[in-house]
């Protein structure tokens, strides 16, 4: 038996969510908010691992299900990197304030 | 205080502290490399957990091949390197914002615990998740090798430079 409680995990991963929030909305640089998206994404990992040992009806789901998380989060690492690239041969730029193309 | 713990605690402060490094540090790749830190970090928390197939797919995959794709990508574009400062106020709106939520979710977490644990993740945890994932979810696994298929023409066809419109 462990003897580290739940919310320890979850205090952890919910700090971890709130700075890749914090990165997402206020970094300027599109790769860095692509990596802060990551960054929550792996908070979301560390629940569903907790959860697969500490939860009602604990079991291995969890892990199985944190193993889909991975995938599809890396699916979406690259092909928002081809976007980000795509964008900046036809812009010359990855800062996220000056993407404002629809605005105008 | 028990081995358990004090794992648990360098392990939280060398997450934590990678974020940290990451929201701080001026240079993107320096960015970059911060993040490694947390993600070993978060394998060490999965190995603690009980997971270790988990904890060597979480270093396979971000702390290899994401970080890696990430820093192909600030190769390939050209960076003013300095990260530009944004507005106080913004940073402000965005804090406070933050801060609410954390709180709200903190109240929500502290004294939260479901009584049970599972005692037998750690038995052959990798041939476990085998067998899970070819009987009960092999439709969604299946289905996961179309989206990484999907997502690696996508990207190909995306970052492909557009050599039929610069001809014209």
């Amino acid at each position: 038996m462990s003897s580290i409680p739940l919310s320890a995990y979850l205090v952890t991963a919910l700090l971890l969510f709130c700075m890749g929030l914090y990165g997402a909305l206020t970094k300027r640089n599109a790769v860095i908010v692509l990596i802060s998206i990551e960054l929550m994404l792996n908070a979301v990992n560390i629940n569903l691992v907790a959860f697969a040992k500490y939860g009602v009806g604990a079991s291995i789901r969890g892990q199985v299900f944190s193993l889909f998380t991975i995938t599809v989060a890396a699916a979406e690492a690259a092909v928002g990197l081809a976007i980000l690239i795509a964008l900046y041969r036809n812009r010359g730029t990855v800062n996220v304030d000056e993407m404002n193309t629809l605005k105008k | 205080m028990n081995g358990e713990l004090i794992v648990f605690v360098i392990l939280f402060l060398i997450t934590i502290s990678g974020a940290l490094f990451m929201l701080n540090l001026s240079k993107v790749v320096h960015m970059v490399m911060a993040l490694v830190l947390t993600f070993l970090g978060i394998a060490g928390l999965y190995v603690t957990l009980a997971a270790e197939f988990v904890a060597v797919v979480q270093i396979l995959i971000y702390s290899g091949a994401i970080t890696i794709i990430m820093l192909f990508g600030i190769m390939l574009t050209k960076h003013s390197d300095e990260e530009k400062k944004t507005s106080f106020a913004k940073k402000g709106i965005v804090l406070s914002g933050i801060a609410i939520f954390f709180l709200i979710m903190f109240s929500a977490i502290q004294n939260l615990s479901l009584g049970s644990q599972a005692t037998t993740l750690h038995e052959n945890n990798t041939e476990q998740i085998g067998i899970m994932l070819f009987t009960e979810y092999v439709i969604p696994f299946e289905l996961v090798s179309v989206v990484l298929l999907v997502a690696l023409v996508g990207a190909v066809i995306l970052a492909k430079r557009d050599d039929a419109k610069e001809g014209e």
